[in-house]
């Protein structure tokens, strides 16, 4: 390269909701030089296209769009004076916390980061990864394409759908396509609970008769050029579908919200170790990485259903990363003490907790693996049960956490494991 | 008095939670299972005058950025009222600048509360 | 006028365009799709077979051997992707090694260069993922992975640029015979010419039968033999389209496999191959199931089951849980399994390029050498003078393999090549604008696709389809409700919201069973 390398303490990978509150958190813990790179034209990520209120209730008390709630971390971060590049592609991260960089402004560059946040968010599962047969025709979107066309660009997709998966987006987007004069004829979920939030349900889909139907799938997708008929079946206990019940639904548009997948190309190409369950990278405490000052937040870590808690996510890790930028950094061979997830609980974030440079209190967030009423949830150190509290109600689709104290793991001698679970009384 | 019992889930916030509401004679005697002082109010609001915020886009004229600019109601309104809303949209063109609280409709649908933007263009 | 109309615009006849534009002849395809590589050259194994599976002395194994040849020359020359990974097929039972014998003997029948029959343990440390079952194997180095799309591409743009003319979404309706030449009809125009190619794929047995009848009620000029011209008789011809779905894995398991594995073939075709891709992916398929609708290219759940439960044959661990599509292609299958290639009995100057299944992709530039040569002797055409012929064609850069001063270099010659559009395979503004003003052009979404690799990738062009659509608008100047998947009738959006093009209806509810 022949321009030379530049450097910056903090440089968050990502403008969404994740990298403004994590830049932000890092500029107010005191990094002089904090550099966003995002590859859009604008700051905001996601939320820009997320036009629907019921943002930011946890954060600011009211309830906000998400462009209102992006606009809000933006104007902080304006007045903090972080720097950000747009149109900016980040293509490469090494290990050594070096940020390859492309823009149609600046061309090829790079930057040595004093630390760097992984703020990349997610990205849709396409129709191709669940091979659903048929047909593959203009009129199959993923919801957040839709979504972008409808909200950004002001296009209809089109005006007969069908949506498969009860993501958030997928719902969101059944009412929106309603709105907009479109008639939605069902939401397919192949699942027997939806992957989307209650109220979504309530306020998506229940306002406007359109029809959940719980452990049906998509088994056809008729229409050459465009679709023009998707057929609907109900699938049995393993998922497969059901002979004789297949339901043909004639239609021009099928909308899929089937899950979200951290998008960690990046972090792989820094050597991060990822989750085979999160697909998020490991974390501790700080939220940083295995790489010595790559720190993850945001869905790229693990994906959230509520941006207010990607915000407080994000900030712990902006503050770590400006600590980790100031140095000197001791080199720290154990991992801390692991956080295991057991009996209904999918995984936790962080993983590993280190309670000697823990703070006070430690949000550990985690996902259930089925619907479940009338459990408890439950922390063990080691053998012993130091929380035990009642939940009337989780879903997969929604997010739990805990909070475990400084004092409890400080006083729990030879601690080794530290355990979630759910519990039935 | 005739007393029923309809159990909804809140829609206040992303929590939702499962309310039981108990009404005797259409007038609201109880709201259970909520968490908050909103779940409560919502619950009461929801069995005798629901209400809804709409959340649109429309296109924006002049704006050297957007194409689109996302507006609200600035209050919720009657869900009945929800499509008149909509429709009431139709051919709405806003002119930028554009800033988030502008109004982009006045009292729109004459429900009495204005359209608004949400995001700057 | 023009000397030869092509009648489709997939491999065969974008291989005979570009060698009959070698000589001075005026030519026309014409293409019943919105874009060339539509039908079965877009959807197949991708695959440039080394030449040891046809039986000797066809016209199939002298064209894949010398399909194989020419291919990597003419990678080179015209700019495709071409990977020499080698084959290997596999032989997982301890009883049927003798197969693999008569592989290698067909092959050397053939003229297939240094196959070798290599045991289990070079086999493993050659391919580590091959199954516990592998007992031996075929090695034949010269087997290679192609990218098919660039190849045809790089074949119609270079005979463009050689003069070929090219008419899309021009399905032909009739052919007839008037005086010394041949009026077709194509997308509602005629086109005149003294010779016509019947490159037609899956649908060349409707258009030999239009040959057929067009010869029968006028003959413009008396057969006369050419040279040792190959000739097809006037009698009913049946394509059968023989569907193969496949997978389509990320470039995460583009490495699970180093070559081309196929298992020992079975009745039903070669089984299913595990390959890499050229652009870094992992490929399995395909199924083979003959059906009667010239336009079935659906997936099935059954197809891909059975490709589920057969990929695992030959390799272990294939990680299913990887793809990010699925496709189905149709081969133009002919009952005796041999290219239909020549000119039609009792006719001048109406040539059949037929029932091109595998190895037909490989095949392409010999046929185009074959195909162009028949032509040229009925009409007796001549090179073009010296240097009016440019037999070179540059492609787009591949941004993937660039090095980072490269790119860099690229952005400071048109800073579209920073701007990313496609993330997932590293695509820039700048390629798509430069295939949207080729020619042929992309003008729709699976075109550019096609030529950039562009929502091919892991997000399936969930992040960069709007991009696309919103460069297409700018760049052809058309409003976005008319931009295509692949030509008319597959547009993306319906209209704008707000224009009053859905009304939102009345009341309340909205949504619902009809």
């Amino acid at each position: 390269m022949r321009k030379a390398i530049e450097r910056h303490d903090v440089v968050v990978v990502g403008g969404g909701p994740a990298g403004l509150a994590a830049a932000i958190a890092a500029r107010e813990a005191g990094a002089d030089d904090v550099l966003v790179l995002e590859r859009d034209s604008q700051l905001g990520g996601i939320l820009n296209q997320c036009i629907h209120n019921g943002f930011g209730l946890h954060t600011f008390k009211e309830e906000l769009t998400g462009p209102e709630y992006a606009a809000r971390y933006v104007d902080r971060a304006d007045e903090l004076g972080v720097a950000r590049r747009l149109g900016t592609m980040v293509v490469d991260i090494s290990a050594g916390r070096v940020v390859t960089t492309v823009s149609a402004a600046e061309g090829v560059t790079r930057i040595a980061a004093g630390a760097v946040v992984l703020a990349m968010g997610c990205r849709e599962r396409p129709r191709g990864a669940l091979a659903t047969p048929g047909h593959r025709p203009a009129g199959i979107y993923s919801a957040g394409t839709a979504q972008r066309l409808v909200n950004m660009e002001g296009q209809l997709p089109g005006r007969e759908v069908v949506i498969l998966g009860s993501g958030d987006i997928g719902l969101i987007m059944a009412r929106r396509m309603t709105l907009e004069g479109a008639h939605v004829a069902c939401v397919a979920e192949i699942m027997p609970y939806s992957g989307g939030l209650k109220r979504n349900i309530v306020q998506c889909l229940d306002d406007y008769g359109i029809p959940l139907l719980l452990s049906h799938t998509v088994v056809d997708i008729e229409g050459r050029r465009r679709v023009e008929a998707v057929t609907i079946a109900e699938v049995d206990e393993g998922l497969r579908p059901i002979a004789g019940t297949e339901v043909r639904h004639p239609c021009d548009t099928l909308m899929l919200s089937v899950g979200l997948l951290p998008e960690n190309e990046l972090s792989r190409s820094a050597g991060v170790e990822l989750s085979a369950v999160t697909r998020g990278p490991v974390v501790d405490q700080d939220l940083q990485t295995s790489v010595p000052g790559i720190f993850a937040c945001g869905n790229v870590l693990h994906v959230h259903d509520l941006v207010d808690f990607v915000s407080q996510e994000a900030a712990v890790a902006g503050l770590q990363a400006a600590r980790y930028a100031r140095g000197p950094q001791t080199p720290d061979d154990s991992r801390g003490i692991p956080v295991v997830a057991a009996e209904g609980v999918r995984y936790t974030v962080p993983s590993h907790v280190d309670p000697d440079r823990m703070g006070d209190s430690l949000t550990v967030r985690f996902r259930v693996d089925n619907e479940y009423r009338d459990r408890h949830v439950s922390v063990y150190l080691d053998d012993r049960r130091v929380q035990h509290r009642r939940r009337r109600i989780m879903a997969p689709g929604e997010m739990e956490q805990v909070v475990l104290r400084r004092p409890d793991l400080l006083a729990h001698e030879g601690l080794s494991r530290i355990t979630v679970k759910l519990e039935e009384a | 008095m005739a007393r029923e019992t309809r159990e909804l889930i809140c829609i206040s916030c992303p929590m939702g939670c499962p309310l039981t509401v108990t009404l005797e004679g259409g007038v609201v005697t109880s709201v259970t299972g909520n968490t908050c002082p909103r779940g409560d109010a919502y619950g009461r609001k929801e069995v005798t005058d629901p209400t809804r915020i709409v959340t649109s886009s429309v296109p924006v004229d002049g704006s050297p950025t957007e194409r689109m600019v996302s507006v609200k109601t600035a209050s919720d309104i009657p869900k009945d009222r929800i499509f008149d809303v909509m429709r009431a949209l139709v051919g709405v063109r806003a002119a930028a600048p554009v800033g988030i609280g502008d109004v982009i409709v006045p009292d729109v649908a004459g429900t009495g509360v204005d359209m608004v933007a949400t995001r700057r263009a | 006028m023009y000397d030869v109309a092509i009648i489709g615009a997939g491999a065969s006849g974008c291989s005979i365009a570009r060698e009959l534009s070698r000589l001075d002849c005026s030519i026309c395809v014409v293409e019943r799709e919105e874009d060339v590589c539509c039908g079965t050259s877009k959807a197949n194994s991708a695959i440039v077979h080394a030449g040891f599976d046809a039986k000797p002395g066809s016209l199939m194994a002298r064209l894949n051997v010398e399909g194989n040849r020419l291919m990597r020359a003419w990678a080179s020359e015209l700019d495709f992707d071409l990977m020499p990974v080698g084959s290997l097929v596999v032989c997982t039972d301890e009883g049927a090694t003798d197969g693999l014998e008569v592989l290698r003997r067909r092959g050397e029948t053939n003229g297939v260069p240094d196959l070798r029959i290599i045991g289990r343990d070079e086999l493993v440390s050659m391919e580590p993922n091959v199954s516990d079952a592998a007992v031996a194997a075929l090695w034949a180095p010269t087997g290679c992975i192609v990218d098919p799309f660039g190849l045809t591409v790089a074949l119609a743009e270079n005979a463009a640029a050689n003069g070929v003319e090219f008419r899309f979404n021009a399905a032909v309706t009739d052919i007839t015979g008037s005086g010394d030449h041949w009026l077709v009809t194509a997308g509602g125009q005629t086109i005149e010419a003294r010779a016509v190619v019947n490159a037609a794929g899956v649908y060349a047995d409707a258009i030999h039968a239009l040959f057929i009848a067009a010869a029968g009620a006028t003959s413009p000029a008396a057969p006369v033999a050419v040279g040792a011209g190959l000739t097809v008789p006037a009698e009913p011809l049946t394509i059968v389209p023989r569907k193969g779905e496949y997978y389509l894995l990320d470039t995460t398991a583009g490495r699970h496999v180093r070559h081309t594995v196929f298992t020992l073939p079975t009745a039903m075709g070669k089984g299913v191959l595990v390959s890499p891709t050229v652009h870094g992916n992992l490929i399995v398929g395909p199924t083979a199931t003959d059906v009667e609708d010239k336009e079935a290219t659906q997936t099935t759940a059954e197809g891909l089951a059975e490709l589920a439960a057969r990929c695992s044959i030959a390799v272990r661990d294939v990680p299913l849980r990887e793809v990010i599509t699925t496709f189905a292609g149709l081969r133009a299958h002919q009952a005796a399994h041999d290219f239909v290639i020549g000119e039609l009995e009792a006719a001048a100057g109406l040539f059949d390029c037929a029932a091109i299944e595998s190895p037909g992709l490989t095949s392409a530039p010999a046929i185009g050498v074959l195909v162009s040569g028949l032509v040229a002797g009925r009409l007796g055409l001549v090179s073009k003078t010296e240097g009016a012929f440019d037999p070179v064609r540059h492609g787009i850069p591949d941004l993937e393999r660039l090095d980072l001063d490269e790119w860099d270099a690229l952005c400071r010659r048109d800073p579209a090549y920073g701007s990313v559009v496609c993330r997932c395979r590293r695509v820039s503004e700048a390629q798509i604008v430069d295939v949207i003003h080729r020619v042929p052009p992309a003008t729709s979404l699976d075109a550019i696709k096609r030529r950039t690799n562009a929502m091919m990738g892991r997000c399936q062009g969930g992040f960069c389809t709007p991009k696309v659509m919103e460069v297409l608008v700018r760049e052809l100047g058309v409003a976005p409700e008319e931009v295509t998947k692949c030509g008319p009738g597959s547009e993306l959006v319906m209209g704008r919201i707000k224009d009053g093009t859905a009304m939102p209806p009345e009341g309340l509810g909205g949504g619902g069973p009809r």
